[in-house]
């Protein structure tokens, strides 16, 4: 397990080596519990069985481990610079991921639900738009590498010398076009072709 | 033994502060002494998912002429493996361990990692 404190250790990052164990989802929820906090918003990313007809056998995750440890954690402090948070963690697992199991949680604390819940959702957004994660589906007849709308949409700035922070992103006209040639990955991503991130 | 033609070897005195035969083209001189702006650079290149299926490694170690970009680092690349040009356009570069531009300059002992199209969460 590859994990990584946020600012003042108030953070809990972790990318979960491949193992058949799925994700202890109450420990991360504990993790974000404070007593100044008056509501918790839970992110939960399951593998479901079908995509476009086909039924899916199971997801295979890998990851560029430092790197993602590197994005969750600027991830986390772009939350906390646009939201007023008590605490956040997120959670990837690696490996074989069977369907109606968690892939990825996130779970995000605050003294009023609507940071939390937008905060959460921003979370699991970055996620899919910028951390050097892979999923390969898997068919009875062959298995493809996913591509997320999202980082297809964010490509051009992660490219670009001046991105370094995802909140600064606005998703441009050219950018949802593309998406929309695009095979999109599992729900629980942004539906929103246009989107506007908080701001530092 | 054959008598060695010394006057071969040796320039004639009158010859000699001038230029040999291979320096009388200076400016093939001065691209060469461009070209000398220091040793080669070592760069580690790191394959995921697609990228590792479409070159059969996890990584290589590729040796670039000093002030090489990362864009001249993926044209070495997509000469040796071709294939990577189904990923070359949808792809990014990260540069120890962070999204870079293709043309930023590299350095001695960086790692460059291939980013086809991610699919967390």
């Amino acid at each position: 397990m590859a994990a990584e404190g946020g600012e003042a250790t108030e953070d809990l990052i972790e990318i979960l080596e491949a193992s058949p164990t799925p994700i202890d989802l109450a420990r991360y929820v504990n993790h974000v519990r404070d007593p100044a906090a008056g509501a918790i918003a839970t992110f939960e990313g399951t593998t479901r069985d079908t995509f476009e007809g086909k039924r899916v056998l199971e997801l295979r995750y890998e990851a560029y481990v430092p790197m993602a440890l590197r994005r969750l954690r600027a991830i986390c402090s772009a939350a906390r610079a646009a939201w007023p948070l008590r605490r956040l963690a997120v959670a990837h697992r690696l490996g074989t991921v069977p369907v109606g199991e968690a892939s990825v949680f996130t779970a995000a604390s605050a003294v009023h639900r609507a940071d939390a819940l937008e905060a959460c959702r921003f979370l699991i957004d970055e996620v899919k738009a910028s951390v050097p994660i892979w999923k390969k589906e898997v068919y009875a007849n062959g298995e493809v590498w996913k591509e997320n709308r999202e980082f297809l949409q964010r490509r051009n700035a992660l490219a670009s010398s001046s991105c370094c922070c995802a909140t600064k992103v606005v998703m441009d006209d050219d950018a949802a076009a593309d998406a929309a040639a695009v095979t999109a990955a599992d729900d629980g991503g942004s539906g929103a072709d246009k989107e506007e991130f908080p701001a530092v | 033994m054959r008598d060695l033609n010394i006057t071969s070897v040796i320039p004639p005195f009158q010859e000699r502060g001038r230029l040999r035969p291979w320096q009388k083209n200076p400016k093939k001189t001065s691209d060469m002494a461009e070209m000398e702006v220091g040793p080669l650079i070592q760069v580690k290149v790191l394959f995921f998912a697609r990228a590792r299926e479409l070159t059969g490694l996890t990584d290589i170690s590729l040796l670039m002429p000093p002030r090489s970009t990362a864009r001249d680092c993926m044209s070495k690349l997509l000469n040796k493996f071709p294939k990577l040009e189904e990923i070359y356009n949808s792809m990014v570069v990260a540069l120890n361990e962070e999204y870079a531009p293709e043309s930023t300059v590299l350095r001695n002992s960086d790692e460059l990692a291939i980013i086809p199209p991610i699919s967390g969460g």
